[in-house]
């Protein structure tokens, strides 16, 4: 199997986000930077994929140089082969994204099409919910959002998503293009060996090439902060039986 | 616990103490069983982790520390941990890939010895037994400390924090920013200004004393007082990796001793079925405070910053050798951790010397949290710490040239590699250098001096045009690198020919402070043991003592005139003692203080020669009537007005040259030529600092002379004592009327031959001294024996070390025995006078 999968690199969630001076973009002075969770594992999923039915990994990337540390942790993880559709590393709309993206694929795709190309649902920090659909269109593969389960069987891809009360239950012919989420699997960590053999990994580096799309970012703006509130239950063993009646109220038990 | 985070602060407290780490709460603690009430602690981060460098510490302790302070400071803080059953004796493993690093293991042991710390060497094999999973092939051995310990800092702190708030009232203002720390600047004599409260999110606080233990925040609070706490913040790697069967299965937090993999910078640290593993091998990566986050913008914590693994690669690589489960183990979790480094690695502690009442608690480490939380303690309640000598981590320690962002960045980055490195105790750094010069820098180059740094002053240790001397006297280099190192047979030769003919010696680092006014004499008086009152042209040497009478300085004072007292002191001195003048100094304006240190430069002229050459310069009666020892006269040398004073560290004759800074190298110079046939050579700090010292037995503060020793057990104590009261005089009566039961020596090396038929010199860096049986002697203050000065003696043709002996081991002639890198060697007590010439002859005619 070749499966491809498509990473973003994003800020760290869990801090605070502060916006620059001119409203323009992120300020990244204190952040960390990770691959975007649906991806993080979209790339387990990939993975998981090739260890049951052979075949090899790609991970793929569009932005800046630093993005090169997102391909090297998938390597961390089993990635097979990188590649760094490189821009100038500045935020880019979803269809000049996907523009770049999708001409980068065709070529890759030189023999074989990829039998399976990931996206993950939306990116955590721009959430546009577009690039995936908008490759998979311009490749004229199938593509279904919001993924959680994925089977492979002779020539097609069962895919599972969640509704109220089960699930729906997708078959795709392949090659298809998958849009996943979190919650598809819990991604492993990179092992230390893993780690060392990442930086073995040739990174294959293409230049971005796409016009800019009709959407243009105005401003980021912080919104209004939620004050959110702490009701203290009880201290010790005597806040148990309150701490019971949260948790039947949230209907885990 | 009461968090009042909602509330405003309150108006007034006798204490803020700002830093709820485990500095912060320590010293709340300790000043709660002091006795102290009214106190506020805040930070701005949340309890119980305010996102610290506590929070993510490694929280072990390996004892063995080769410095005092910091190993007695860590075995007193493990002790308190262990006290509040906040300790788990884990045991710890230095193990070592290298020769270098196995010889290193002997000086450990050594050190182990010396601080009475249970330490083994191992073999490979058994550090295989202790821990299994370890590569014993690519080791050469280990050494175990069994009472290595784990502690929980963040309980402990917790803890130090309740016991405040239950017995002395502390209240605790979590989630609060300082935005000021606010000073009376009305100008006063003493040139210090005073603490007077802080500004916060939640309110000002009118205090009277304030405690900065903000970690790697210290210097930007410091700066808020327009004062410095020279520290930055840098990086530590470490990450967790796991889990791992052989970890989980021991059921424990920890199970398996830690293991320091020294020679790459390692460590490895179980934390239940995971391990940490920690890096000190990156490049130096340092932080300016500002970048640090806020508890809201850092995805962990504000010392917890993003990984960058490209820096870990190596340390990994190294550690999988080591360890080779951990390869396939999974990495949950790395950060770039912050913590403080100081340009010199030792902690920030005590008062501001320029602010009144504003405390430093700052770049200590887990590992002595509470011991430094009770030095300031101690220190804002006695006005000297109790628990142990603090000198060396004395801000006051430092001079201006040291304060700066470059220059602590500088240090920092040239230390960091050094955290487990194998540091010589001379070794010298290589950058930041010529902070200070002296007038005579070009000069010395010429004469190929070979300068040592003391703080920020340039000292020449030995001089290449002295070379000649090594085959005059026929001497050689030393056998062992190791004591060969930052040591040259050229210092011999030196030394050598001043005892024969004579030697000048570059003294500029010398500190000079004058205090005048009506005042002043009487304030001299105050400070210093001995008389000062002395007539005109007579001078004084004299200890300085803390409150409870043990040495807080050791120097020379001068009556100048009526109402003028020259004081000097050394260069490792200089800082404390101008805090300690400004500190108790009268602020009615009858008193004026100044430092005077670059108007004057010192040349010392020592030797038999030594008045003929001087004698050539002036015509003023250089006898021993006409310039008595321990007297001073002004006498024009080649032009400039200068001020001769009859004194000697070296014990041979002759006088140290006070010279205007800016005509010091006409005197130089002039010196020389009349020296040309009197067989005069510029002579450099091994003989002034070394073996001309140590050859006379004089006592050194900071070695011998520490707060720990008073004036009866150092052997310094007059036969009366003056009227006038000084500071530790109640102390010191109580103590001559106790009398000693140790006494300061020098002992001589009988025979320095170790076991592989080489000769070895001690390097004076605190080796014990042991009884016959080749046990520690510890006094009943529990002070060990140990090496307090070690030098080679050439006129006298040993090795001689000096140190402190319980009265019936005092006696000459007494036999003991020196351990140095782990080996044993027989020494006689010589005497608690001068093993060279000890009736002064030379000095006294």
């Amino acid at each position: 199997m070749k499966i491809l999968v498509c990473v973003k690199r994003v800020p760290a969630p869990g801090a605070k986000i502060n916006v620059t001076g001119d409203g323009m973009d992120v300020d990244s002075a204190h952040l960390g930077f990770t691959t975007s969770p649906h991806e993080e594992c979209g790339v387990e999923g990939a993975i998981q994929l090739k260890e049951e039915h052979g075949g090899e990994v790609t991970v793929l990337t569009l932005g800046g140089g630093e993005a090169e540390e997102q391909l090297r942790y998938a390597a961390s993880v089993g990635a097979d082969h990188g590649v760094l559709v490189k821009t100038d590393g500045a935020p880019w709309d979803p269809q000049r994204t996907a523009a770049a993206i999708a001409e980068a694929i065709g070529d890759l795709e030189t023999d074989d099409p990829f039998d399976l190309i990931l996206f993950g649902n939306e990116s955590a920090d721009a959430g546009g919910f577009q690039v995936g659909i908008r490759v998979a269109h311009a490749l004229g593969r199938p593509i279904v959002q919001g993924i959680k389960g994925i089977d492979v069987g002779d020539g097609s891809v069962t895919a599972r998503r969640e509704i109220d009360g089960g699930f729906e239950v997708y078959e795709l012919p392949r090659p298809c293009v998958l849009g996943v989420k979190e919650g598809l699997n819990l991604p492993r960590y990179p092992t230390m060996k893993g780690r060392l053999a990442s930086k073995k990994l040739e990174i294959q580096t293409v230049d971005g090439n796409a016009d800019a799309g009709g959407m243009a970012r105005v401003r980021l703006r912080r919104p209004a902060e939620q004050v959110s509130e702490t009701i203290i239950l009880g201290e010790g063993p005597e806040a148990a039986s309150a701490v019971v009646d949260v948790l039947e109220e949230l209907g885990v038990l | 616990m009461s968090d009042s985070s909602t509330n405003s602060v309150p108006t007034t407290a006798k204490v803020v103490v700002l830093g709820a780490g485990i500095v912060g709460n320590c010293v709340v603690g300790h000043l709660a069983r002091l006795g102290w009430k009214d106190m506020v602690l805040i930070d701005k981060g949340p309890l119980p982790n305010p996102g610290g460098s506590t929070g993510h510490a490694s929280n072990f302790i390996f004892p063995v520390d080769h410095n005092k302070e910091m190993a007695l400071l860590g075995e007193q803080s493990a002790n308190q941990y262990r006290d509040m059953d906040l300790s788990v004796d884990a045991g710890g493993i230095e193990v070592a890939r290298t020769q270098e690093r196995m010889d290193e293991l002997q000086r450990r042991m050594t050190s182990a010895k010396a601080w009475g710390i249970e330490a083994h060497l191992l073999t490979p094999a058994e550090v295989k037994e202790l821990v299994p999973f370890i590569n014993e092939k690519v080791i050469l051995g280990g050494f175990y400390c069994p009472t290595v310990s784990v502690v929980d800092s963040l309980e402990t702190g917790t803890t130090m924090r309740k016991e405040a708030i239950e017995t002395a009232g502390l209240q605790v203002f979590a989630n609060t920013e300082v935005l000021d720390v606010l000073t009376d600047d009305t100008p006063r004599p003493n040139g210090r200004r005073k603490v007077t409260g802080v500004v916060t999110d939640k309110g000002t606080i009118e205090a009277e004393h304030v405690v900065i233990a903000c970690g790697v925040w210290s210097n930007r609070i410091a700066y808020m007082a327009d004062t410095y706490i020279p520290l930055v913040p840098a990086v530590h790697q470490m990450a967790d990796v796991g889990p791992m069967d052989i970890l989980a299965e021991t059921n424990n937090e920890i199970g398996y001793p830690i293991v320091r993999d020294m020679d790459t910078f390692c460590y490895e640290r179980q934390s239940s079925g995971s391990m940490e593993v920690g890096s000190y091998g990156h490049r130096a990566i340092l932080h300016h405070p500002d970048e640090i986050p806020s508890n809201q913008e850092a995805a962990l914590s504000p010392t917890e910053m993003p990984f960058t693994p490209d820096d870990f690669d190596d340390q990994m690589e190294t550690a999988i050798e080591l360890m080779d489960m951990l390869g396939e183990a999974e990495i949950k979790y790395a950060i770039n951790g912050l913590l403080s480094l100081t340009p010199d690695g030792m902690p920030c502690l005590g008062e501001m010397p320029d602010v009144e009442n504003l405390w430093s608690a700052a770049a200590v480490w887990v590992k002595e949290g509470p011991g430094m939380g009770q030095v300031v303690a101690e220190w804002m309640t006695y006005g000297n710490p109790r628990v142990i000598d603090s000198h060396g981590a004395d801000i006051a320690r430092f001079y201006d040239e040291e304060k700066s962002d470059a220059h602590i960045w500088a240090r920092a980055e040239e230390s960091f590699i050094k955290t487990y490195g194998i540091v010589h105790p001379a070794e010298q750094w290589a950058g930041e250098r010529q902070l200070v010069q002296s007038p005579y820098r070009s000069r010395q180059e010429d004469l190929g001096a070979e300068f040592f740094q003391a703080r920020v002053w340039e000292r020449p240790q030995w001089y290449g045009s002295n070379a000649d001397l090594v085959e005059r006297y026929d001497l050689s280099e030393r056998e062992v690198e190791w004591d060969n190192r930052w040591w040259s047979p050229i210092t011999v030769g030196e030394h050598l020919n001043l005892r024969e003919n004579c030697g000048m010696i570059d003294l500029s680092a010398f500190q000079i402070y004058e205090l005048e006014g009506p005042g002043a004499v009487a304030f001299a008086d105050y400070l210093a043991v001995n008389k000062v009152d002395v007539p005109v042209g007579r001078s004084v040497y004299t200890p300085w003592l803390t409150h409870d009478g043990g040495f807080h300085s050791d120097l020379t004072m001068m009556r100048l005139g009526e109402e003028t007292v020259r004081i000097v002191t050394g260069v490792f001195d200089g800082g404390r003692d101008d805090f300690w003048i400004r500190k108790h100094m009268p602020n009615d304006g009858s008193v004026t203080f100044r430092n005077i240190t670059k108007e004057i430069s010192t040349l010392g002229l020592w030797g038999p020669n030594a008045p003929a050459v001087l004698g050539q310069l002036t015509d003023h009666d250089l006898s021993q009537d006409g310039s008595p020892y321990g007297s001073y006269l002004d006498a024009t040398i080649a032009g400039v007005e200068c001020k001769l004073f009859r004194i000697s560290y070296v014990g041979d004759t002759g006088w140290e040259i006070y010279v205007p800074w800016d005509r010091a190298t006409d005197v130089w110079d002039a010196v020389l030529e009349a020296g040309k046939d009197h067989g005069l050579r510029i002579t450099g700090g091994g003989v002034y600092s070394l073996s001309g010292r140590i050859e006379k037995g004089y006592r050194l503060v900071g070695a011998e002379l520490e707060s720990e020793y008073n004036p009866v057990e150092a052997g310094l104590a007059r036969p009366k004592v003056k009227a006038a009261d000084f500071i530790g005089k109640e102390a010191y009566l109580a103590a001559r009327e106790a009398g000693a039961e140790v006494q300061c020596v020098t002992l001589s090396v009988e025979d320095n031959t170790d076991s592989q038929g080489r000769k070895r010199y001690m390097q004076g860096g605190n080796e014990p001294i042991l009884d016959m049986n080749g046990d520690r002697i510890i006094d009943s203050h529990g002070r060990a024996s140990r090496v307090t000065t070690a030098g080679y003696a050439p006129s006298v043709g040993k090795m001689l070390l000096m140190g402190y002996v319980p009265n019936e081991l005092a006696e000459p002639g007494t036999d003991l025995q020196v351990m140095y890198m782990n080996e044993l060697y027989p020494c006689k007590v010589v005497g608690s006078g001068s093993a060279f010439d000890p009736e002064d002859t030379r000095l006294k005619g």
